[in-house]
């Protein structure tokens, strides 16, 4: 996508999040308007549940959806606000084909002054054919405290 | 019979949940242990530095913990509730309630409701205080193929 520069996202989202480096994750597509994110998560059978049918554990999807949801909100503030998942449901559809890398994409639909809402979708092919789906909302500007009447009052502004 | 079912089954028998939990490679790449007492599993996710999803702060990836509470929930159906199939997760909901510092954490289940086709779990993640949770979910299993 163009304006974009993948390399420099991948340098912060990947390098220097062990966890996301560990798994091997990668942001493939990321716009602004709206704001969206896509992740690509290599097979790796070290994920797998079940280690005969080779079937990722449910687990490593979670993780999935919910990186790619966090990325699609930093794409919408366009600022490095810290941000925390406050809660994220996720249904599971099928499970994921072994061998086959699994993809996200998700969209942060919408921001208020302290709360971003998202959605998102872990696909092999497209997100039309889903293995889950995800909502997720996460408290901004929280810098890993649990939310005090200070930050209900917070302006908005850029830290 | 699955190689799976099989495992439960010896599991069952012998009580030695901790060999099926490491038999399942997710787990095992989590750090994920398991301990039986008087009955009541606790789970534990051990502090590593490939779990580390805000390096500034510094706290766990909240995937992490959405995966070690669905695990919770899968071996507290598979020790309390009979189950002829794998238990497949449906839904899952997580609440985050705190940053989880780095440092290992502690994971409990309980069964909501035992239906015939699906069974209701809920879970509870915590490190030095369990009054002071770092996040809990509720899910959804699938017990009938």
């Amino acid at each position: 996508m163009s304006g974009v520069d993948l390399e420099s996202i991948n340098a912060a989202f990947r390098d220097f999040v062990p966890h996301n480096r560990a798994l091997g994750l990668e942001v493939t597509g990321a716009s602004f308007e709206p704001a969206t994110a896509t992740l690509r998560l290599p097979y790796d059978a070290r994920f797998a549940g079940n280690p005969d049918s080779g079937v990722l554990h449910g687990g490593v999807i979670t993780t999935l959806l919910d990186a790619c949801s966090g990325a699609s909100v930093y794409f919408k503030l366009q600022a490095p606000t810290p941000i925390a998942t406050l809660d994220l449901r996720i249904d599971y559809l099928k499970p994921a084909t072994p061998g086959r890398d699994v993809f996200a994409r998700a969209e942060c639909f919408h921001v208020t002054r302290n709360v971003a809402f998202v959605r998102a979708v872990a696909y092999h092919d497209t997100p039309e054919a889903p293995i889950a789906v995800g909502n997720a909302t996460f408290a901004l500007s929280t810098k890993g405290r649990p939310v005090t009447e200070s930050d209900l009052s917070f302006s908005g502004s850029t830290p | 019979m699955s190689t799976a079912l099989a495992k439960i089954a010896e599991a069952r028998k012998s009580g030695d949940w901790m060999a099926l939990l490491d038999w399942v490679p997710y787990l095992r790449f989590l750090g994920i242990t398991l301990e039986n007492r008087d009955g009541v599993l606790t789970g534990r996710m051990r502090y590593a530095e490939h779990l580390v999803g805000n390096p500034t702060l510094p706290a766990l990836h909240g995937g992490t913990l959405g995966a070690l509470l669905e695990a919770a929930c899968q071996f507290e159906v598979l020790y309390r509730a009979e189950s002829a199939v794998l238990p497949k997760t449906i839904t899952l909901t997580i609440d985050y309630l705190r940053s989880a510092k780095p440092q290992d954490v502690l994971v409990r289940a309980r069964i909501v409701k035992q239906g015939r086709r699906v069974v209701t779990a809920h879970a509870t993640a915590w490190q030095e205080n369990e009054e002071k949770p770092v996040a809990s979910a509720t899910v959804h299993l699938l017990v009938m193929a």
